[in-house]
């Protein structure tokens, strides 16, 4: 009854290609963002800031690049951390040596160059896919976790080998650092998760999107029908590292506040692949879906059981954290492969017809 | 052997010179055939020591209904992945429209108008029809990165201008109430129609339709052959197909060529080649 999609006529192409067709999709979409921009920096205590919101957000971008590659473009990437890195290492190289630069314009800079280190990376797509692929770029998470920690000049030759982000101003406000507030810090992650959630919604139903889903579903005849499948692996490589090397800068500079080399290391890869494939491969939505449950169900594991008088001791936590997303994960690859995304669409296709099924 | 209708085309010594035949023919139903759009030269094709295909020259001309017929492993299939480019002849030459037409990628051959659909149904099961058929228009969409990523400008009045002629493909082969269905859902009837759809879409020069018929009943290659008809009655597009049934064969197309064993062992209107012995004894065999 309150999807009911009966009565909203298309009468134009550009009506029926608009991001929403559907009335009751727009609608939701703007109490979300009403709710993301507007109540939640009303209500959020320091503590959502730093273990649910900031976080969420950041892991449902590197997962929205992810996805890019792995959902829409059918290119498997055990690389994904190591992306995150070079964003990091690159937003950092940036705002040092150029410190008058607006640390957003560093972090949305910093994306291009992991942009071209996953290109490189990817061009053994053009010979070899599905797990053989996925071992060349498992070649990349090492090489490149291993150049973080050798090569000093990306640390400015640190004496603790890591790199910490400075204090970075803009508009007279920090925006990273240790002075930075946490409101400040979220908002400026929601801005760009929002803008590359946009961005990546049109490529994906675009030209450039139909490309890549071709070649994932069959690339023999995507070739034979004109597209070229060097262009269409590269971009997808292109774009995907891009949007997660992005995300690898917020981590650093809007959320850790500092980073080793092995933070980049393959449990952070095996993260976004778990949020990617539990919100659902070739869906934009299920990244946030997944990142809201992987993220957030250890602080409810935490919190939860101490507010109902049960005290579970952290380290029992940990283990119950750990059994149920390895459980997720084997149910969502037997019963839903594809995620989270699909049960909502699902749910949604019933609530269309509801309460009339005829 | 039957290469009567080349010879009488090209003389021996003329065959290095480009096409310059655009007389054509006119149908028994009166429909003008135009010049040669497409001519295979002594096309030989080698895997290791297999020859799938030996030393055969046709041509495919301009409005035409052309088949390859022949008994399996004669190297039809092989045949056409040579005109759309899969495979590269290991000798002879492919000239198209008038001119020599260089090794090339797949998706370059079909940049230059050859669409084709696949034995096996080969749709993007994870893409709605419409996303489908509108795949087979990305030669005709050339919008920047920028402009597609905020959807604004060129890009969103390609996707309308184009979605307009998906729309009459769509139309034309009456697969309106499936447009925005997963390709995954529907039965292969219409699943190979849509395959017809997106190839359609492309507005080819030559469509290369791979045993469009295959597994079908009766009403089906009723369907099929009437939409084919259409297609080719209506924008006057080149067919060159490749189809078992040999009724349907000898109904829709206006000359056929015959493969047995990778040769050419004939060529001409249907009649004609319904009564060429070699062909006879190709099908059904001779007493030794």
């Amino acid at each position: 009854m309150l999807y009911r999609t009966a009565g909203q006529f298309k009468t134009s192409y550009q009506a029926d290609q608009a991001l929403f067709p559907i009335r009751q999709d727009a609608v939701l979409l703007g109490i979300i963002l009403i709710f993301a921009w507007a109540i939640l920096p009303l209500v959020a205590s320091e503590f959502a800031y730093q273990t649910l919101l900031i976080p969420i957000l950041i892991y449902s971008l590197a997962a929205l690049g992810l996805n890019i590659l792995t959902g829409y473009a059918g290119q498997l990437s055990l690389g994904t951390a190591a992306f995150m890195g070079v964003g990091a290492y690159a937003c950092y190289k940036l705002v040092t040596l150029f410190p008058w630069m607006n640390p957003i314009v560093a972090i949305l800079l910093s994306g291009v160059f992991s942009a071209g280190v996953g290109v490189l990376f990817g061009i053994p797509s053009l010979r070899i896919k599905g797990f053989y692929l996925a071992i060349a770029t498992l070649a990349a998470q090492f090489f490149l976790v291993w150049l973080f920690e050798k090569w000093g000049w990306l640390y400015n030759y640190n004496a603790s080998g890591a790199i910490q982000v400075p204090n970075l101003e803009m508009f007279g406000v920090y925006v990273a650092g240790p002075q930075a507030s946490s409101v400040v810090q979220y908002f400026v992650v929601l801005g760009v998760v929002t803008l590359m959630t946009l961005i990546c919604i049109n490529l994906t139903r675009g030209t450039l999107g139909r490309s890549w889903k071709a070649t994932r579903d069959m690339d023999i005849a995507a070739e034979l029908i004109g597209i070229n499948l060097m262009r269409s692996k590269l971009t997808a490589f292109a774009i995907s590292s891009y949007v997660v090397g992005v995300a690898g800068a917020l981590f650093v500079f809007m959320w850790r506040g500092a980073a080793e080399p092995n933070l980049f290391d393959i449990p952070l890869s095996f993260r976004i692949l778990f949020i990617a494939i539990i919100g659902g491969l070739g869906s934009v939505l299920g990244n946030y879906l997944g990142a809201i449950l992987i993220v957030g169900l250890p602080v409810v594991l935490n919190t939860v059981p101490e507010a109902l008088g049960l005290p579970i001791s952290s380290a029992t936590v940990e283990h119950l954290n750990v059994m149920i997303v390895g459980s997720l994960i084997v149910f969502f690859l037997i019963i839903e492969p594809h995620g989270l995304a699909r049960l909502w669409a699902l749910i949604r296709e019933k609530l269309i017809i509801w309460p009339f099924p005829h | 052997m039957m290469d009567g209708a080349d010879q009488s085309i090209w003389g021996e010594d003329e065959r290095q010179e480009a096409v310059t035949d655009t007389q054509g023919y006119v149908t028994a139903d009166g429909r003008q055939i135009g010049g040669v759009l497409m001519e295979l030269r002594n096309i030989t094709l080698r895997f290791g020591g297999v020859v799938a295909i030996k030393d055969i020259s046709f041509d495919i001309r301009e409005g035409e209904i052309r088949a390859i017929i022949g008994p399996n492993g004669a190297g039809k299939s092989s045949m056409l992945n040579i005109i759309s480019g899969f495979y590269t002849p290991s000798e002879g030459e492919l000239w198209y429209k008038g001119a020599k037409r260089p090794a090339m990628k797949p998706y370059e051959v079909a940049r230059m108008g050859v669409a084709r659909t696949f034995q096996n149904i080969a749709l993007f099961e994870g893409m709605s029809v419409l996303d489908n058929v509108m795949t087979g228009r990305l030669t005709h969409m050339h919008a920047g990165i920028a402009s597609q990523a905020l959807w604004w400008g060129r890009a969103r009045d390609e996707e309308i201008a184009n979605r307009e002629k998906v729309e009459k493909v769509i139309d034309f082969l009456e697969i309106q109430a499936i447009r925005k269905t997963p390709v995954g859902r529907l039965p292969y009837g219409l699943k190979k129609r849509v395959e017809l759809a997106r190839a359609l879409a492309a507005e080819p020069s030559i469509l290369l339709l791979d045993e469009p018929m295959a597994g079908m009943n009766v009403e089906e290659k009723e369907d099929m052959s009437r939409f084919i008809l259409d297609v080719n009655d209506e924008f006057g597009t080149t067919i060159c197909l490749i189809e078992h049934d040999m009724g349907v064969v000898m109904d829709l197309s206006d000359r056929v060529v015959v493969m047995d064993y990778g040769k050419k062992i004939g060529d001409g209107p249907p009649e004609e080649v319904r009564a060429n012995q070699d062909v006879i004894d190709a099908y059904l065999g001779v007493a030794h």
